[in-house]
């Protein structure tokens, strides 16, 4: 048999088997890596006390799970994304072009981004404009923009322990990078006037144009090795801070909760991050976790509705739930998300 | 012009001598080296994934009360369901107060959830379903074994210390000091851990109840599939190459073509499969039988290579014997040329199972890493149902935040490495028992 007849063959099989691939009985649900612990927590307790099989839970991003839920409609199309961020118009473009109508966004808390260091090293107090003035490409030096030329931590503020700059932020690809630009190193450009002076030094057309290339300064990380890009996992992460003890790096809060015996958690204008401190809005640097429910597969899917509701119900992502425990900042507005999804009520146009 | 010496060597024969001598060193050093990075890795590996294979356990005696666990009273399981994990818990943390009382334990310096944590999450689940699949149990006092949680469990595995205990939000010196009375008392004991190759994974809240179950069968499924698909499909297009095909351009070009495809990174494999085998024929995503599928189409040229060698490696001269004495050339191939090719065969194919097995990055591709609790079921149905696989579960596991993973992931490795070492040595035993020489 030549290569040739092996494709045919090959395909004939698949097709044969095909026909015995029976009605899915499964929830599907793939999406941020952020979430992706909460989801496994809640599907674990969901399959061990319900009469539904456990759900499959799946990474791969939040960009590539809200994709895969606006592929269309259908047992062979996933029923939840997970999300760290928000839904984009262009997804839900894609959506209405792939027949799906009606998508519910279920917000089910907020997850918090600390700086830690290494257990043994010394005690960070940080603020946006610290962090700016350490990792900003150009910064503001006696009214002029110069290239960021800073060491140590004390070069950046005097106040700051005398430790080599290192600092491993998330890749570009991760969600809890663009919470790290716009709530630490924007805030941080606008609090040490660098904003102000890109601004005033861009050649833009208006003042969109103008506000839009300052920003992109601002969210510039300079390249010269104080600043790494970590495309892994927080695992990645807290491996190289251990190998390099003089390393800041940036961490969801699960993760750091997980491992307070090897991380010492630098505070931010003075707030501890924990649950407490960014359920009450103090903490600045965290974001809303969603997921996004495919509506057209309530009463298709056995087990869809119950997991949501599941998910959203007090024992789980309420102020003593599971996920609570494990890192999660619960929702003040609970009760309305779970009022929402009992009313099966799909999301508006994003405003 | 000095004569030359039998016994006294000159100075060219001295330099070559020194060439080869520096030539020895280098190729031991090289050894050498391979060696320490060898050991160094089994190190690590063994370090870290050996304490894997062995748990802690909490043995009490659990009462089952009627008045918690059946308030109707009416022992029919689909009633009995209403009593979620979260009141089994309670009775379970109850009960372990009760025996740690009995045995004298001072709980008094334990924090809130202090005492609940001990247990594992994973244990008032499996006590659910105990209870569930015999409601004759309800109101008897059973012994009951359960894990223990995930920081007691690495405490008494020397991850974790009384001072990072006292560093641990998760855990405390106090609960680590009632562990140890429990030990004492003999409630506590540490014991092979089987869960670890039946159990299947767990979410991030419970790594001391994540197992390999699930991976296990996973990966067998799709080793059955390659095999049943690849072994037939490469031999046959083996023999028909080697032994039909006509010399030419064509044929050339295909056996370029083999030789390419075995090189191609196997991602690009799971590129193809994502795109033909889900999103043209729609086959489901994190099946075995995709992966089987993607794996087959990787194997293929790597068991078409060997296969070809091994025929080629049969003499001619049995060929033509065989032809001599009138048969044809399907009875020369299928009588004689094949059995005795078979050897290099199996080999070549058991090592293209190995390679398969311990492939990953097709996998990712396909789905085959998400997170799977329910078992799939038999074949052949259950190649369709959601499962994982060996490679993709370590990586999975060195991805989660809590560090008992790195255990979990590690102890991962171990067993596949002895699922490989198994194959090749299968592999070593069919070439030294039947391969001949001519």
């Amino acid at each position: 048999m030549s290569l040739m007849k092996l494709i045919p063959s090959t395909l004939a099989i698949l097709a044969a088997s095909t026909v015995v691939a029976s009605a899915r009985d499964q929830l599907q649900i793939a999406g941020s890596s952020t979430v992706l612990p909460y989801a496994t927590i809640v599907a674990e307790a969901f399959g061990e006390n319900g009469e539904f099989k456990t759900p499959v839970v799946e990474g791969g991003g939040s960009g590539a799970g809200r994709k895969k839920l606006c592929e269309g409609v259908g047992e062979d199309t996933i029923d939840i994304a997970n999300s760290s961020s928000r839904i984009k118009q262009s997804d839900i473009d894609t959506c209405a072009a792939n027949g799906v109508n009606e998508i519910m966004e279920v917000r089910i808390g907020y997850d918090g981004v600390v700086f830690a260091s290494d257990i043994n090293g010394p005690d960070f107090v940080l603020t946006p404009a610290d962090l700016y003035g350490a990792l900003g490409a150009e910064v503001v030096k006696d009214g002029a923009i110069v290239a960021n030329t800073a060491k140590t931590w004390a070069d950046v503020n005097p106040s700051l322990p005398a430790q080599d700059l290192l600092v491993f932020i998330p890749g570009s690809k991760h969600g809890t990078r663009e919470v790290f630009d716009t709530k630490v190193m924007e805030e941080g450009c606008k609090a040490t006037g660098a904003y102000d002076a890109f601004v005033a030094a861009s050649t833009g057309a208006d003042d969109a144009a103008k506000a839009k290339e300052a920003t992109d300064k601002c969210f510039t990380e300079r390249k010269d090795g104080a600043s790494v890009e970590i495309d892994g996992d927080y695992t990645e992460t807290l491996s190289r801070i251990a190998a390099n003890a003089n390393a800041v790096g940036v961490f969801g809060l699960s993760f750091y909760e997980n491992n307070t015996d090897k991380l010492k958690v630098a505070t931010m204008n003075g707030i501890m991050p924990s649950v407490e401190t960014i359920s009450k809005g103090e903490y600045p640097v965290s974001r809303p976790l969603y997921f996004y429910v495919k509506k057209a597969h309530i009463g298709v899917i056995p087990g869809l509705k119950e997991y949501i509701s599941f998910f959203v119900s007090d024992d789980m992502a309420g102020p003593d739930g599971k996920l609570a425990e494990y890192g999660l900042v619960p929702d003040p507005e609970l009760a309305a998300t779970q009022a929402a999804v009992e009313a099966e009520t799909p999301m508006g146009p994003l405003n | 012009m000095t004569r030359a010496s039998l016994f006294a060597q000159d100075k060219r024969t001295r330099a070559r001598n020194a060439t080869e001598k520096r030539f020895r060193a280098y190729g031991l050093t090289a050894i050498v080296l391979a060696l320490l990075a060898l050991l160094w890795l089994l190190i690590s590996i063994f370090g870290n994934g050996l304490p894997a294979f062995k748990q802690t356990f909490l043995t009490f005696p659990v009462t089952l009360e009627e008045s918690v666990l059946d308030k109707s009273g009416t022992r029919d399981p689909a009633v009995m369901a209403k009593a979620t994990t979260i009141t089994y818990g309670k009775v379970l943390t109850k009960a372990l107060e009760a025996e740690a009382t009995a045995k004298g334990i001072d709980l008094s310096a334990l924090k809130k959830k202090g005492l609940a944590n001990l247990i594992s999450e994973e244990s008032p689940a499996t006590l659910r379903n105990m209870v569930l699949a015999d409601p004759s149990l309800i109101g008897q006092t059973i012994r009951f074994t359960a894990l223990a949680g995930g920081r007691v469990d690495g405490y008494y595995k020397g991850r974790v210390t009384l001072e990072t205990a006292a560093l641990d939000k998760n855990t405390s010196p106090e609960q680590l000091a009632v562990a140890d009375k429990l030990k004492e008392a003999g409630v506590l004991t540490i014991s092979l851990n089987s869960g670890f190759v039946t159990m299947p994974d767990a979410s991030d809240k419970r790594p001391e109840a994540a197992g390999l179950g699930i991976a296990i069968i996973g990966s067998l499924y799709m080793m059955a599939v390659v095999l049943v698909l690849a072994l037939p499909i490469g031999v046959a297009a083996s023999v028909y190459l080697e032994e039909f095909a006509p010399k030419n351009r064509f044929t050339d070009l295909i056996e370029v073509n083999i030789a390419n495809l075995a090189a191609v990174p196997s991602i690009v494999y799971g590129i193809l499969g994502l795109a033909i085998f889900i999103n043209m024929v729609g086959l489901p995503t994190s099946a075995p039988i995709v992966g089987g599928l993607v794996l087959t189409l990787m194997t293929l040229p790597r068991i078409i290579i060997p296969t070809r060698a091994a025929l080629k490696a049969v003499p001619p001269s049995i060929r033509d014997a065989a032809l001599g004495i009138g048969a044809s050339r399907l009875q020369t191939v299928t009588h004689h040329v094949l059995p005795l090719a078979m050897p290099g065969i199996l080999t070549g194919t058991i090592i293209g199972l190995a390679q398969a097995l311990g492939e990953t990055a097709p996998l990712l591709l396909i789905g085959m890493v998400a997170f799977v609790r329910d078992f799939p079921g038999a074949p052949p149905s259950g190649l369709f149902d959601p499962a994982a696989a060996l490679p993709v579960q370590i990586y999975n596991w060195t991805t989660r935040g809590d560090p008992g993973f790195v255990e979990r992931a590690s102890g991962a490795i171990i067993v596949l490495l002895i699922f490989l070492i198994a194959m090749n040595a299968v592999a070593i035993y069919l070439r030294r028992k039947f391969e001949r020489r001519w």
